[in-house]
């Protein structure tokens, strides 16, 4: 769906589709200055989080989103960027220096990953990136005297310019870093390159017949998802202070693409959401975890449940919220039905939700349903 | 010499067990274009099926197994229909995490049911040996190899000579023609999804003598994606003589490299077949004629 009417071609090219909407972002972004003044160190810790977590939403959606290429393996360019931060603070380098040093050597990685992606597409490729996630976490783990093998590494706290960074520091360090990785995207996608991302993924052999160089854009679209993910991992390593293998593993991996199924996969602004929801879920599920068996013994009780059949219940709830795969059996949960019943994510929703009042009373859910393709075979692509 | 043998064999039988969870991977992408990263969790489940029929309930071996067969297939149509066909037509990506997301359902619910514990169950072969000169030859992984053999040949003939297998072909290749061929799509998908599981189920079936029934057993999954690829995901034989590759080629690694190699040897082979033959050994390299 259009949100906006656009009646010149410089109109696409603009940083804010309207003023309207720079207001609102000025606004966001004020809010977010003021945050740690207002908010509490648990909930700053969150918001941290939420900013890296952003950050790997936005470098999924221009690779996956936008360029249309699938990768299950993000976990190995956030370990990359990690330890990569980890290795740099050993030698003494300044954070500026190890932060771009980390993002682009993960974005040549990317590149590297990239060139036999060529040759793929769909679940080739998820298959291929999920190979290369393995083969990371196997060579992290084995090279013990770079990465301290399965004891980790610590990293310091980190200093901009000889100061050190508290809490409150590195809030605004994530938060700048951001806003220049949300502006990068913005940037390359209202480009010609972003529309190359675009046509790509909509059909490869049209774009090959207009005379767009695929094989370039392609590994153009992984050095640029790595190379952010990158920096999300030295953000990751110095909010964690502590990295080890098991960390960037396959649940990793999942929880990268989660973000943007999720937030949508169709826009910059659905990695957010997608990175929000993310980190929240953890919280409530705690909360959720222990509340749940007062409420089903006390909702029992009331309605005069026998002891017996109570009893039976209250212990089939207890073991389900004590279980130690609870977690992966909600995040399952969460994609399957997000996929069936959400297929454009919570940016869609919220698009859909402002196409309500916009066009009010001439709303139709039809205009907003997802679109199915019976003909292609994935084989004759 | 003898050690080299002794590795190939033993390699043999873990690679058909690979084999068999790629060939529900080709089964189901061959007929619906799906490929299913549930297939090792769905395995996982079968063998704690088996485990709760054969060792809890008692059961002969012989008819737990079908109990399992017959129980997955129900399970495997009841996946498919409250989770891929309401989302037929979407793009590979959504289908792709779709199944991901029921592996991490199985998962956690096996956890839950069954804990975190390692199972057993005996089987008729546990425990028997057979000597062939200097080679010790496992009757368990010899009765895997047998029974891959013959499940394959099965499937291989049903996919080539019967009405359903050559209409489960027609619906991957173009859905909507097949549709107006008065094909039934959909019961196609359900029938082809129980298949896919009744192998899931063998393999995880076969398997238990070997390793341990455990929560983390699906991983094996992830193995089978480079005898997938291998096979070149559209051939029947194809996904055995990938698994089987796989199965030697991470057998040697182990025991002539050193540590570590073992666990990343398939992928490595997968990476390597991705970039010079894309189409696998028994792909065909169909290219789009505009």
């Amino acid at each position: 769906m259009s949100a906006h009417v656009r009646t010149s071609y410089a109109q696409s090219e603009q940083l804010f589709p309207s003023k309207n909407a720079a207001f609102w972002y000025a606004v966001l972004v004020a809010a977010l200055i003021a945050a740690p003044y207002v908010l509490e160190s648990y909930y700053l810790s969150q918001l941290v989080f939420v900013l890296i977590y952003a950050i790997v939403g936005i470098a999924m959606n221009v690779l996956s989103g936008q360029a249309g290429q699938v990768s299950i393996g993000h976990a190995a360019f956030m370990a990359i960027g990690a330890y990569s931060a980890a290795v740099a603070e050993k030698y003494g380098l300044p954070l500026p220096v190890y932060l771009v040093l980390a993002g682009g050597f993960t974005g040549l990685i990317g590149y590297l990953v990239g060139l036999p992606a060529l040759r793929l597409h769909g679940i080739y490729l998820a298959i291929a990136t999920l190979a290369f996630a393995f083969i990371v976490e196997e060579i992290v783990t084995r090279w013990e005297s770079v990465t301290n093998g399965n004891e980790g590494l610590m990293l310091g706290a980190p200093s901009l310019f000889g100061l050190k960074l508290g809490a409150q520091g590195f809030y605004y360090l994530c938060l700048g870093v951001t806003v220049v990785v949300i502006l990068a995207a913005i940037n390359i996608l209202r480009s010609p390159t972003g529309r190359a991302f675009l046509a790509i993924r909509d059909s490869e052999t049209a774009a090959r017949s207009m005379g767009i160089d695929t094989a370039r854009y392609k590994t153009r679209a992984f050095a640029i998802s790595a190379a952010f993910t990158g920096l999300a991992g030295v953000l990751y390593a110095h909010k964690l202070s502590f990295i080890s293998p098991e960390m960037f593993s396959l649940s990793m991996s999942i929880e990268f693409v989660m973000i943007i199924i999720i937030g949508g996969v169709l826009s910059l602004r659905g990695a957010v959401f997608g990175a929000i929801f993310m980190i929240i879920v953890d919280p409530i599920l705690i909360v959720v975890k222990d509340k749940v068996p007062q409420l089903t013994l006390g909702a029992m009780q009331g309605v005069g449940l026998s002891d017996q059949l109570t009893d039976a219940i209250q212990a089939g709830v207890v073991r389900v919220a004590g279980a130690p795969g609870l977690k992966s059996l909600i995040f399952g949960l969460i994609i399957i039905l997000f996929i069936i019943f959400e297929p454009m994510g919570l940016d869609g929703r919220w698009a859909r939700v402002k196409s309500y009042f916009r066009q009010f009373p001439l709303y139709r859910p039809t205009s907003a349903r997802a679109q199915r393709m019976f003909l292609k075979s994935e084989r004759n692509r | 010499m003898l050690d080299f043998v002794q590795q190939v064999i033993g390699g043999i039988a873990l690679g058909c067990v690979y084999g068999l969870i790629a060939l529900g991977f080709v089964l189901i992408y061959k007929a619906t274009e799906v490929v299913n990263f549930a297939q090792g969790e769905i395995m996982m489940l079968g063998a704690f099926l088996s485990f709760t029929f054969i060792a809890t309930l008692g059961l002969n071996y012989w008819f737990g197994f079908l109990l399992c067969v017959v129980s997955m297939a129900v399970l495997g149509a009841a996946m498919e229909r409250l989770v891929v066909r309401p989302i037929l037509g979407y793009p590979q990506f959504s289908i792709v995490m779709a199944t991901i997301g029921l592996g991490l359902v199985i998962r956690s619910l096996v956890g839950i049911i069954w804990g975190t514990d390692d199972l057993r169950i005996e089987t008729p072969f546990t425990g028997g040996v057979i000597q062939l000169g200097g080679l010790v030859l496992s009757q368990d992984s010899l009765s895997i190899i047998v029974a891959t053999a013959l499940l394959c040949a099965v499937l291989y003939a049903f996919f080539r000579f019967t009405k359903i297998g050559i209409a489960m072909q027609a619906t991957s290749q173009n859905m909507l023609a097949a549709y107006y061929m008065g094909i039934p799509v959909k019961r196609m998908f359900s029938l082809i999804w129980s298949l896919s599981a009744i192998v899931a189920c063998c393999a995880g079936v076969l398997l238990a003598p070997i390793t341990f029934i455990h929560a983390n057993l699906g991983f094996l999954g992830i193995k089978a994606f480079p005898a997938a690829v291998l096979g070149g995901f559209g051939s029947i034989p194809g996904a055995l003589a990938g698994g089987i590759t796989i199965g030697i080629v991470e057998s040697l690694s182990g025991f002539y490299l050193p540590e570590g190699f073992k666990d990343v040897a398939a992928y490595i082979v997968l990476l390597a077949v991705l970039l010079w033959r894309p189409q696998g050994l028994f792909g065909s390299n169909a290219l789009k004629k505009v």
